[in-house]
């Protein structure tokens, strides 16, 4: 990735016209011949033609996908392991904001930002699958609701989701373009939109492995339970902290000059709290995964070739991150903790892809494998989620501290002064004054 | 800690935006038990089915698809696709020799792939028969994943791809003409009719001759019922049908998932919100 330029100004300055401030922004910042960029721009272009050519030659000509196998890796991964990756923004919003934990304050905007652009760009990728696209908005507005459906629910609840994740991160957008009136009013949205994401996270966490309670007869007795649910929502808690854990070092790393130094020192600290969490519900998640092979009386079945692969998901990518984890906490391990989070992301890969793809029809003579097209558009979408993370990072106060006049805007929110009265507030100290703010 | 009115109302205000925006009503999947007696439905007696292609053939004809060419072979089953909504197939069976067998849509009592589709375009006609509708349809493909016997299939190769599957000449019955397999059928393998009365007759037919015949009907309670009937002379096993599927209506499988949405809904916010006051300390403000 590149680093960019601190001697830029930083955000929109008070009377600096608008339009002249954004079209200057979205110039490139900083270097564009970058490892990451020879490697991911190539990609993300050769996507956009193949989503040119799969609109324009269709579904068949661009994926492997039959009618044997209607769903393949654009949903699989993109869509169920995406959300899946997506969850560090309910799971630290609920730690902030309803528990307040401020310990992780930090990275509540990094991750939310992370979450609102995966359900941007993974669900999103969502549209390349259907085949009617154009129907898209039938569901929504096209008075004909499936109620009965557990997708009906997901597509509604990936739209309100999307929109309570940008009503999250909308302060930083205004603190961005110096929109101070509008950021007192966005700011005081926050609490609710967390409030209802959670409650909107946690339904559809859970309602996309739902989806495929409907298929008790496909998909083998190993990986089928009545409390895939339950599973994905649990699965979703380490996955969203396997993936906040990698993203926070490697933007550690690549932000670097953006990060405060108290936020610095504080950073191992919450990696190990992370981690922690993410120990957690691998064990709860571990726990109930013997519950559900032990009432489903599936014992036989592990001695099959579905059965090492199953072992090989629980044990691999169950207990050994778990083990990891929790030497790297106790150690206070970076490379540790680091490793155990991307064995665990990529155990969640497997297990989203073993129930909607590969243990999915598990007895067909002639399995799905993707096609290269379908490949190359997932990596791009993949890449272009980085790339517009990187650009919000860049220019938005995400890493960065906002700007000053926030501070006595937050103060002058949670301090209002009464109408002709004195303000009824703790006056011992003089920081919680309240601050008038001269435009 | 006191409770304002400011505070009631914005709690009240989330937990009645949260639980009207998917109330009750909207995510109780609607599957009353009913009376499907009067419905539409057709009889395959593969006791009587000689493999002659004809329904094949007629089905063909009707929905302006090439006329089939492929032969039923014996044991190596051929599926329906996106141009033959319905095949026959022959088996070699234990004690009855070489067996055929047609295979189309269900048209389950209640439908996997209606509890699937999220936009109605799957839907369940009150006449019986299970329909698809173009003008809904967004083409995720849930309904195939969903339907046990694999019966939607999608056009990959269009711009503009449908959904085919049997609807049980669902046009014809307006016209008040019989499906075409069933009109073109020259063994009268194929009776269509009222559920109740085929029913009836599969049950008489079995009483009646009782070595001919196994002692089940599929379909009577396949997946909770299904509009299709069949009746063989050897177990249903031998002749490619999913014997494994038991009695449950699919739609059961989501219901408790379903019902638990609006409760969700309603108790997480006040949950949360509780959480949040509880752990309010000395400088927070709200």
């Amino acid at each position: 990735m590149n680093t960019t330029d601190t001697s830029a100004p930083l955000y929109r300055r008070v009377g600096q016209d608008l339009w002249e401030f954004i079209l200057a922004e979205l110039k490139p910042k900083g270097k564009l011949l970058t490892p990451f960029n020879i490697i991911s721009a190539p990609i993300i272009l050769l996507g956009l033609v193949l989503i040119v050519f799969r609109f324009t030659k269709g579904l068949g000509a661009a994926t492997n996908l039959s009618q044997e196998f209607p769903w393949g890796i654009w949903i699989g991964f993109d869509v169920v392991t995406g959300v899946a990756f997506a969850a560090g923004a309910y799971i630290v919003t609920f730690m902030v904001y309803v528990l307040r934990m401020e310990k992780y304050h930090s990275i509540v905007r990094a991750t939310v930002l992370n979450g609102f652009l995966a359900y941007v760009f993974y669900a999103g990728a969502l549209a390349l699958d259907l085949g009617r696209p154009w129907k898209i908005i039938n569901p929504i507005i096209g008075n004909s609701f499936g109620v009965s459906s557990v997708l009906f629910l997901v597509a509604w609840h990936f739209l309100l989701y999307m929109m309570a994740q940008f009503i999250e991160f909308s302060p930083a957008i205004a603190e961005w373009l110096g929109l101070r009136k509008l950021r007192k009013i966005l700011g005081t949205l926050t609490i609710g939109a967390v409030v209802f994401g959670i409650c909107l996270s946690m339904l559809h966490q859970s309602g996309l492995g739902a989806l495929f309670l409907l298929a008790p007869a496909k998909i083998h007795p190993l990986w089928y339970t009545e409390y895939i649910p339950v599973l994905f929502i649990v699965s979703s808690v380490f996955a969203g902290m396997s993936i906040v854990i990698i993203e926070g070092t490697i933007s550690h790393r690549v932000f670097r000059h953006q990060i405060s130094a108290e936020h610095h020192a504080k950073h191992m600290d919450i990696m190990v709290g992370l981690s922690r969490l993410a120990a957690a519900a691998l064990f709860v998640y571990f726990f109930m995964k013997i519950l559900v092979l032990t009432h489903g009386m599936h014992w036989n079945e592990l001695l099959t070739p579905m059965g090492y692969l199953y072992l090989v998901e629980v044990l691999g990518f169950v207990v050994l991150p778990f083990i990891i984890f929790v030497k790297g906490a106790k150690n206070r391990d970076r490379k540790l903790l680091l490793s155990a989070a991307i064995i665990t992301a990529l155990g969640i890969i497997f297990n989203r892809l073993n129930i909607s793809v590969i243990a999915f029809k598990w007895y067909a003579p002639v399995h799905y494998m993707p096609s290269w097209i379908e490949i190359v558009v997932t990596l791009a979408v993949v890449f272009g989620e980085i790339w517009a993370f990187r650009w919000v990072a860049n220019r938005m106060p995400v890493f960065m501290e906002s700007p000053q006049w926030v501070k006595h805007l937050d103060r002058e929110v949670e301090y209002p002064v009464p109408k002709g009265a004195v303000a009824n507030i703790n006056s011992k100290t003089a920081a919680l004054q309240p601050v008038k703010i001269k435009k | 800690m006191k409770t304002t009115r400011r505070k009631f109302l914005q709690f009240a205000g989330v937990t009645a935006g949260a639980s009207l925006l998917l109330g009750p009503k909207n995510t109780f999947s609607s599957v009353p038990p009913r009376n499907t007696s009067q419905q539409y439905a057709m009889l395959n007696d593969t006791t009587r089915c000689i493999g002659c292609q004809a329904c094949e053939r007629a089905c063909a004809e009707k929905n302006c698809f090439p006329i089939p060419e492929m032969k039923p072979e014996i044991d190596t089953p051929r599926n329906t696709s996106t141009e033959a909504l319905t095949v026959v197939n022959a088996y070699s069976t234990d004690n009855k020799g070489i067996v055929f067998n047609k295979t189309q849509c269900m048209h389950c009592d209640q439908p996997a792939c209606v509890s699937a589709c999220l936009v109605n375009a799957m839907y369940k006609t009150k006449e019986g028969p299970v329909i698809w509708r173009e003008d809904k349809c967004m083409g995720c493909r849930y309904c195939m994943i969903a339907c046990p016997y694999d019966v939607p299939k999608f056009e990959y190769g269009s711009l503009n791809p449908k959904i085919k599957k049997c609807i049980m000449c669902y046009d014809r019955l307006q016209e008040s003409k019989i499906p075409a397999c069933a009109e073109a059928c020259p063994q009268e393998a194929i009776l269509f009719g009222k559920r109740g009365e085929l029913l009836d007759i599969a049950k008489k037919r079995i009483y009646d001759h009782p070595t001919k015949y196994v002692r089940h009907i599929y379909g009577e309670q396949e997946v909770g019922g299904t509009n299709m009937l069949y009746l063989a002379g050897v177990p249903f096993e031998q002749l490619g049908f999913r014997t494994d599927l038991g009695t449950i209506p699919y739609p059961e499988y989501t219901k408790t998932f379903l019902y638990s949405v609006p409760l969700a809904l309603l108790l997480a916010p006040a949950f949360m919100l509780g959480l949040r006051q509880a752990t309010k300390g000395k400088n927070d403000k709200d």
